[in-house]
């Protein structure tokens, strides 16, 4: 069995005597008789590593979805897109993998100034001075970015563009049970949110709205319509984007969002069927002190040297308590480090070039799509990296025969958007060649005949 | 006294990082000043596909006039910064890391093997069932086995961390007594809890009502009596507590509790003391949270991801988080099959997808090759380090609580604070100098001048010898040594003490408010 215990028993019965104890089960006498196990857990006893392997390895055999099996044209939040092997190689350093928040600064420069870069490189591609060092994922801060708006508006009827990920909103209501806060669902019309007018003031008038650029459809909204919206009543503009469409789309900061969120798993981090992935949080300075989760600033240390380490703590919970701004301790460091390896990587020039691969790639493979007979595009509005389909057979039966012909189509809509399951959302990134295009268009055509 | 010297081998401490290749005393230059214009580390695959220009993809108002400004550098640069950076980082993988109430164990490279495996690592959440039957499969056997280990009925997998464990909890238990009429107002949690509790209790719409802790470091139980009534929620605990002093009077609480109607939640933080030994669902918890990345050895990440189950008891099954996977029992070809469902009353989702289902694998591979036994042996030999360290430093520092402790020991330095100004700071500060990670200082915030020790079942005596003699060692000092002299530490370290001060009152999060806020060189 794998062990990864040290201690000789000849080590154990000298500790233990050094307790004055004969027998390990000793060091358990705080605990009442009554209540111990009485027996052994019920597991299997323990594996050599080969064995480990293998079990595991039987799992992951009987996932057909994976990525180099089915050539992956589902998105949604959870992109396929190529991690480089200085991604893997450097992320991978445990020196970054098997620490923890950097309690003592003297010893997690690595970390700090890892953190410090990505603030830095969400902070210019989200359009606004200040980011943190990651919440859990999209939907996580999506809930936190309301819970500030919230807080600062000091009002909680919050809008919520039917165009937000619908597990996000999810989270939002399961949270709201919670905080209290009223939530309003704002349809879409042919693809982008119409905000309902308002009489201000009133009982009703919201204190945050939230949008998606692109949204969920893939859409890209109208953000200074939104942001007009917000002027008038006084409510904060909460934007939740895809930062690998920010590469060609105005960042939502400078189109006027008092927060931006989004999911970072794109950044050099594995589908994973969902997780580890990152949650990304900028908002204006004036909002700062009310900023969930950890930051880190650069400082000096007592030789002047530039240093860093996390910053306005009496934010936290750990010295906060119940009045804290979150309750998050844990997040995602790691794929933030991952985030800012990866962004360096791509650079300036590299991001541009991501971005406008993938809205090539999206317009040929929607082109070919919506010319098929009884596929039709959902709405007319831009997109950038993603788009909706209307499919003439309930998009299950599609996402199952496509799965037989070597790819996984996309994301049924279910019975979100009016769809009635015949909406399918598709995704093309970088890495679909034209060949590739061309052989799923043609399954689907086949697929729906 | 045997057992008291563990040195006597010719075995070396293999956790103590003297020798790290913490080189020089420069500053690493940032990511933003290593950038130079026209370098670049990106490429792509040949694709074919036609190169439209942006005009034709995207109407104009939407389209930035400008590339976001990032940094261009090779990807060597890129290289040699990153791993410059990473020898500016302590880790596990290169010393002991006592640091109180994180656990911080050895994380198997079997783990991240796991971890990688591309019918793992490459997988869409949002594919169906019916093509992710292995990872329903695996997380099935997750929840089981944690089932098992917490003796609970189910568990959602869905919480990314503990706190959101805590709140997944939390609404599970709002969404319980409304159920039954109420939601009540109240839940009480110790002076001697994680900072997260009482946040997370406020973000569940509760009121925290605060217990003290007794003489001996457990919940005060008249304090207890006196503040129990009909509008009590429930109450947090972690047992063993913050102190590492397992709460005797479980069963009375428990009790107590469940009389006027509350629940019990258990903050699963100080889980690995028990693994094997006792059951918080057979003291009586209603619900359990549990740290995959403490008590089963998952990469802490620099500050996560970490993970945060939450096991229930059979009451509150049908309120859990969904979509849940689950087995059935497949009678056609007599092998199962999974699939989603969402509870009858769930509370809806705490999770952009199923939770971080990476972690989970790597947990259940961590399962997997300690086994049933072997976990066991875990708590008892993290609970065994704990005291050796606790009856080896009793001499030296205050034990507060000074009886047998479980997974980590709570010291004290205010003798050294009383008679030398020394605080625990600096006893950290000084430690990081010989080679080991601070434990936990201040904290419980019930303790003064409090360090926190969690030595974990993977460090050998050979390393709790080496811990306590530096240890011993400073403690030496700060009696023997000239006033302030503690104050200089650490200065072999990549920077030296850190002004936090100056961080939070200019703030400076990012390199451009950096740059901003440098005299202009012209």
């Amino acid at each position: 069995m794998g062990t990864y215990i040290p201690h000789t028993e000849d080590e154990v019965a000298s500790m233990l005597a050094f307790l004055g104890l004969s027998t390990i089960d000793e060091l358990f006498d705080a605990v009442p008789e009554a209540l111990r196990l009485q027996r052994g857990l019920e597991l299997a006893d323990g594996a050599g590593e080969p064995d480990v392997l293998a079990h595991m390895d039987a799992y992951a055999d009987r996932n057909l979805a994976r990525n180099d099996r089915l050539l992956c044209f589902a998105g949604g939040g959870a992109y396929d897109h190529e991690i480089p092997a200085v991604t893997k190689a450097l992320a991978g350093r445990s020196e970054f993998v098997t620490s923890y928040t950097p309690y003592q600064p003297e010893v997690a420069q690595g970390v700090l100034q890892a953190m410090f870069e990505f603030q830095t490189l969400i902070a210019r591609l989200f359009g606004l001075p200040v980011a943190n060092a990651s919440l859990y994922d999209g939907a996580s801060a999506t809930v936190e970015a309301v819970n500030l708006g919230v807080a600062a508006s000091g009002r909680s009827t919050v809008w919520v563009s039917e165009g937000i990920h619908p597990h996000w909103r999810q989270m939002l209501t399961t949270c709201a049970a919670g905080t209290g806060h009223r939530l309003r669902t704002v349809n879409l019309v042919d693809g982008v949110t119409v905000w309902p007018r308002v009489e201000v003031p009133s009982d009703d008038q919201p204190g945050v709205l939230l949008v998606g650029y692109p949204n969920y459809l893939g859409c890209l909204e109208d953000i200074p319509a939104a942001r007009a919206v917000c002027d008038d009543t006084g409510a904060l503009l909460v934007v939740a984007t895809d930062p690998v469409s920010l590469g060609l789309l105005k960042s939502p900061g400078e189109s006027g969002a008092d927060v931006v969120v989004g999911e970072g798993q794109m950044f050099g981090t594995a589908l994973g069927f969902g997780g580890p992935y990152l949650g990304l949080f900028a908002c204006a300075q004036s909002h700062v002190r009310r900023l969930p989760g950890r930051l880190v600033g650069e400082t000096v240390d007592v030789e002047g040297r530039r240093a860093y380490v996390t910053t306005l703590r009496a934010r936290e919970q750990d010295i906060r308590r119940e009045k804290a701004t979150s309750n998050v301790c844990t997040n995602q460091t790691l794929m933030a480090v991952t985030a800012a390896i990866q962004l360096g990587w791509l650079g300036t020039a590299g991001l541009a070039e991501l971005a406008l691969r993938c809205a090539r790639a999206t317009r040929y493979a929607r082109d070919a799509l919506v010319a098929i007979d009884g596929v039709t595009a959902y709405a007319d509005a831009p997109v950038v990296r993603e788009f909706a389909v209307r499919t003439p057979i309930p998009a299950d039966t599609v996402v199952e025969r496509m799965a037989d012909a070597g790819f996984l189509a996309g994301i049924p809509l279910g019975d979100q958007f009016d769809q009635g399951e015949h909406g399918l959302l598709i995704a093309v990134t970088e890495r679909r060649t034209r060949d590739e295009i061309d052989a799923y268009v043609a399954a689907f055509a086949k697929a729906v005949a | 006294m045997a057992g008291s010297n563990l040195l006597n081998g010719p075995a070396a401490p293999g956790g103590k990082a003297t020798s790290a290749p913490l080189l020089g005393r420069d500053t690493e230059p940032t990511l933003f000043e290593l950038s130079h214009p026209g370098r670049r580390a990106w490429s792509f695959r040949t694709t074919g596909i036609p190169e439209l220009d942006i005009e034709d993809l995207l109407p104009r108002e939407h389209v930035r006039s400008e590339p976001v400004p990032l940094a261009e550098v090779s990807e060597r640069d890129l290289v040699a910064h990153f791993t410059r950076l990473s020898h500016r980082q302590f880790s596990v993988d290169l010393g002991a890391y006592p640091l109180g109430s994180c656990t911080m164990k050895y994380n198997p490279k079997v783990c991240d093997a796991v971890a990688a495996l591309p019918g793992l690592a490459g997988v869409h959440p949002a594919a169906p069932a019916s093509l992710t039957q292995g990872w329903l499969a695996l997380m099935v056997e997750v929840e089981e086995t944690l089932c098992e280990i917490t003796g609970m009925a189910a568990a959602t997998l869905q919480p990314a961390a503990g706190a959101s464990g805590e709140l997944t909890g939390l609404l599970l238990m709002r969404a319980w007594h409304q159920a039954q009429g109420a939601p009540r107002h109240k839940v009480i949690i110790p002076d001697s809890a994680h900072g997260t509790n009482p946040a997370s209790v406020t973000l569940g719409g509760y009121e925290v009502v605060t217990v003290p802790s007794d003489a001996r470091g457990c919940v005060d139980m008249e304090a207890l009596a006196s503040v129990l009534d009909e509008d009590v929620a429930g109450i947090m605990l972690t047992n063993p507590n913050t102190l590492g002093l397992f709460e005797e009077d479980i069963a009375a609480i428990a009790a107590a509790v469940h009389k006027v109607g509350g629940l019990l939640y258990y903050d699963g933080a100080n889980l690995n003391a028990i693994l094997g030994v006792v059951r918080p669902g057979d003291m009586g918890f209603d619900i359990v949270h549990m740290n995959l990345h403490k008590t089963f050895a998952t990469p802490h990440g620099g500050g996560g991801p970490g993970a945060g189950p939450v096991a229930v008891s059979e009451r509150l099954v049908p309120y859990l988080p969904g979509p849940r996977p689950e087995r059935v029992e497949d009678g056609a070809e007599g092998k199962p099959t999974y699939r989603w469902f969402t509870p009858e009353r769930s509370i809806g989702r705490m999770h952009s997808w199923h939770g971080n289902t990476l972690v989970l694998a790597r947990a259940l591979a961590y399962i997997l090759a300690n086994g049933g036994d072997g976990l066991r042996k875990v708590a008892e030999i993290a609970v065994l380090n704990a005291n050796w360290i606790r009856q080896r430093l009793s001499g030296t520092f205050d034990v507060p609580f000074d009886r047998q402790c479980m997974h980590e020991v709570v010291l004290s330095s205010r003798n050294l604070k009383q008679a030398h100004g020394v605080r625990a700071l600096d006893i950290a500060k000084r430690l990081l100098e010989e080679g080991f990670h601070s434990p936990t200082v201040y904290f419980p915030l019930i303790v003064e001048e409090a360090l926190m020790i969690e030595p974990t079942e993977t460090e050998s005596p050979q390393t709790l010898e080496a811990l306590a003699r530096a240890l011993e060692l400073i403690a030496y000092e700060a009696n023997e040594l000239p006033a302030g002299s503690m104050t200089e530490a650490p200065r072999n370290t990549p920077v030296r003490r850190v002004d936090e001060a100056r961080a939070a009152r200019t703030l400076i999060p990012t390199f451009d408010a950096s740059a901003r806020s440098r005299p202009d060189p012209s």
